[in-house]
């Protein structure tokens, strides 16, 4: 038996003993979601032990270095892993802004005392992040921010808004950008930090959006006291850091479609007739939808196949970003007309309580959040395309 | 398996990419329309590229070809859609050696692959009687005779139809329970076979294209490809893999629009400043060049598993469909983006736009794949 063999036959013994039943099931919505954090309120223990079984043995991110609480798995054993997760239907233990885009940036850029600060209780679900980037006068223009850090000898002092923090009501810690220099270019001025949330002069408030539902937050600093060792990056560093980032955040972005199946909902709604769809325009939309929706899955294969290879994602990643969630938006629109009059319900149980409406809402966000479709096409055609400025 | 190219792959798309570009570029194509060439492409070039192999890319080695199999194809369909190199590639060494190679008797195999693959002799396939792919309606009638059948019936939009040496035809025949209608079988058919009547056609792309009748066409027994009666479903294997390679030539011609659109709004000035800092145009061509990366995922799937036991199944609709439409959006771009200049017939860009439609209708447009599509799925 090979190594990858012998891997996958214990896995699915560990998986098989370790993944609670209740763990086994789809997520059907938000509230379903394990976020972890010290504020965390988990839905059940079989969620809770679900966490902590996966947390101590690293495999909320299995690649991850093992003394930063990680599996120490290569890639080939990681993508065996989650094959093995799929065939049981085992939920992702922990959904995390701390796996997804701070734990890669400082894996890359962070101190070693940085990392082994932060990385474990990221790996563990200890601590939730949220993520300080937006103003509100520094949305698509990110670098326009102008939350400022001044400098105090051995901390900084920082003041100012931030606007969209995904969960800033429910997070532990924030990563932030600053501008910690205003006389120098204002992509050179920018420092990233990190800092809890619970410091003096920090409040949140909850934006309420068209969907009802609330994941973002404006967020005040109100001279905020931020140790200078928790700078990542030298100071002025902060946009490379960031772009980095957002590179992460656009590729997972891309990848976010939801669970319903359109063509079953049409059927289960309008009907079949000689074995087709008895709409016929409503066949030949989702036919075209589902057509480019593959190929789209396919081409993130091939960029996770290509970055394995060597060859980086760069700007690519904005094409990621933008296609998938424009694909996202044309998605729930067909689901609402697949679905007709009952996708409207706010109550009720056609809607799965209003599940449908809210999710096509939500979706409008999708290509504004994470820079907007307009900045990732201007990422193409200046960084692709080579087009002049 | 991995969504790259491979080191042999990768080695025959570079040699690919210098082979076409200096020996076949489209001012081949201008002149050989401006000359209305009789076949339709050169002769000698064809010779060229079954010396390196490519007429018998598809045909295993003890049948004198190099089982290079289809991403292999697809690599050569690409540069060849860029460059609008006219060859019988597609028709002979794409569609029908495969057929060959997967009906054929011993005997049909070692007198005919062998031949193919040498580029010394050329085959095509006749399957569609009408403007729209369909090969179920089809109606062309082979009867059984003494020794043989009597073919019936017509043909049109057939590849190099004008030129080939063998022609194999889709014809009626009765299915496994007899029934006189139900079934189909091919024939492979000598051009120059008495009471065929070959009608070559001009089209928008000026390549070779043939409309076939067939008046009373006597043939042998031997003639027949494959088992009486069962041919549609081995039709559909070769054609969904051949439709993969149709949309590789589709994603050159694509690629080539782009590159082209991209180098001619950096060099363009309008009001003073070159129209590629113009954010409608950067926009939109950032678009196509998304459109063309999904296209190319999709394709480079669909070939592999073409070259798998399962075959591409559902993925070759995706890949033809997303080929077909991605190739329409280019096309109609590079000739809106580049002004006046890409109307004009001194300006190749019209050859693209002209091939890229023929070869879109070439075995189902993108109507007919989504259907497909549909169907596989289930809706």
């Amino acid at each position: 038996m090979s190594d990858l063999e012998k891997f996958r036959s214990e896995t699915r013994v560990w998986l098989a003993e370790n993944c609670p039943s209740l763990m086994r099931t789809p997520i059907q919505n938000d509230a379903d979601t394990c976020w972890g954090g010290r504020k965390f309120v988990f839905q059940s223990d079989d969620q809770k032990l679900w966490l902590e079984r996966m947390g101590a043995k690293g495999w909320t991110v299995p690649t991850w270095p093992k003394e930063y609480g990680g599996g120490g798995l290569t890639k080939a054993e990681a993508k065996v892993l989650s094959e093995e997760m799929q065939r049981i239907g085992a939920r992702s233990p922990l959904s995390s802004f701390g796996i997804w885009m701070l734990g890669p940036a400082l894996l890359e850029f962070g101190t070693e005392e940085q990392k082994l600060e932060h990385l474990p209780k990221i790996a563990r679900g200890e601590i939730r992040w949220c993520q300080g980037y937006s103003e509100p006068n520094a949305g698509s223009d990110l670098a326009s921010l102008a939350t400022k850090a001044e400098d105090k000898g051995d901390h900084y002092c920082v003041t100012g808004q931030k606007i969209w923090t995904s969960y800033a009501d429910k997070a532990d810690w924030i990563f932030c950008l600053v501008r910690t220099d205003f006389s120098v270019s204002k992509h050179l001025g920018v420092s990233f930090v990190l800092f809890d949330m619970e410091s003096k002069g920090v409040s949140t408030r909850p934006i309420t959006l068209i969907s009802g539902n609330s994941p973002f937050c404006e967020t005040f600093f109100d001279s905020v006291m931020v140790p200078k060792e928790n700078r990542v990056g030298a100071e002025g560093a902060g946009w490379t850091i960031a772009k980095y980032l957002l590179t992460h955040e656009r590729a997972s972005i891309s990848d976010m479609f939801g669970t319903v199946s359109l063509s079953d909902l049409a059927v289960e709604k309008r009907g079949v007739e000689g074995g087709r769809l008895k709409d016929g325009m409503l066949r030949h939309q989702i036919a075209e939808h589902e057509i480019d929706r593959a190929a789209f899955l396919i081409t993130l294969e091939r960029a996770a196949d290509e970055a394995k290879a060597g060859a980086s994602l760069g700007a690519f990643s904005s094409m990621l970003k933008y296609y998938g969630t424009e694909l996202n938006k044309d998605r729930n629109e067909l689901v609402l007309k697949a679905a007709g009059s009952d996708a409207f319900e706010w109550e009720g149980q056609f809607s799965n309580n209003g599940e449908l409406a809210k999710s096509w809402l939500r979706s409008k966000g999708n290509s504004i959040e994470g820079g907007t479709s307009e900045v990732q096409l201007n990422i193409i055609s200046k960084r692709i395309l080579d087009l002049p400025a | 398996m991995v969504l790259l190219l491979n080191e042999e792959q990768q080695l025959l798309k570079d040699s690919a990419e210098g082979f076409f570009e200096t020996k076949a570029p489209v001012s081949e194509l201008r002149r050989l329309r401006d000359d209305r060439s009789e076949t339709g492409y050169n002769p000698a070039l064809w010779q060229e590229m079954a010396e390196m192999g490519f007429a018998g890319l598809l045909v295993d080695e003890n049948h004198g070809g190099l089982s290079f199999g289809y991403v292999g194809a697809g690599v050569l369909a690409e540069e060849i859609g860029k460059n609008l190199s006219a060859s019988p590639f597609l028709a002979s060494a794409v569609i029908a050696a495969p057929l060959i190679s997967l009906l054929g008797t011993d005997d049909q195999k070692e007198t005919l692959l062998p031949l193919l693959s040498g580029g010394e002799i050329t085959a095509t396939l006749a399957v569609d009687e009408t403007g729209h792919h369909s090969p179920a309606s089809s109606t062309l009638k082979a009867e059984a005779i003494a020794g043989g059948y009597k073919l019936s019936g017509m043909k049109t939009f057939v590849p190099e139809g004008a030129t080939v040496d063998k022609i194999i035809v889709l014809a009626r025949t009765p299915d496994k329970k007899g029934n006189e209608h139900g079934g189909f079988s091919l024939f492979i058919v000598d051009r120059g076979t008495k009471g065929l009547i070959v009608d070559p056609v001009v089209m928008a792309d000026s390549r070779g294209w043939a409309k076939l009748t067939f008046e009373g066409v006597v043939v042998q027994e031997s003639a027949l490809l494959g088992k009486e009666g069962t041919a549609l479903d081995a039709l559909n294997v070769i054609l969904e893999k051949a439709n993969v390679v149709i949309a590789a030539e589709l994603l050159g011609i694509a690629q080539h629009c782009l590159d082209k659109t991209v180098s001619y709004l950096k060099e363009r000035k309008q009001f003073g400043v070159l129209i590629g800092s113009f954010q409608g145009l950067q926009h939109r061509a950032a678009k196509l060049f998304s459109e063309i990366e999904v296209t190319r995922s999709a394709i480079l799937k669909a070939l592999q598993s073409s070259d798998s036991p399962q075959g591409p199944g559902a993925l070759s609709n995706i890949a033809k469909a997303r080929a077909c439409k991605t190739v329409e959006l280019a096309t109609n771009e590079a000739i809106q983006m580049h002004g006046g200049i890409g109307m004009t017939d001194e300006f190749d860009m019209g050859f693209y736009i002209k091939r890229a439609r023929v070869l879109q209708n070439l075995y189902g447009d993108y109507n007919y794949h989504a259907d497909q599509f549909a169907r596989k799925s289930g809706y």
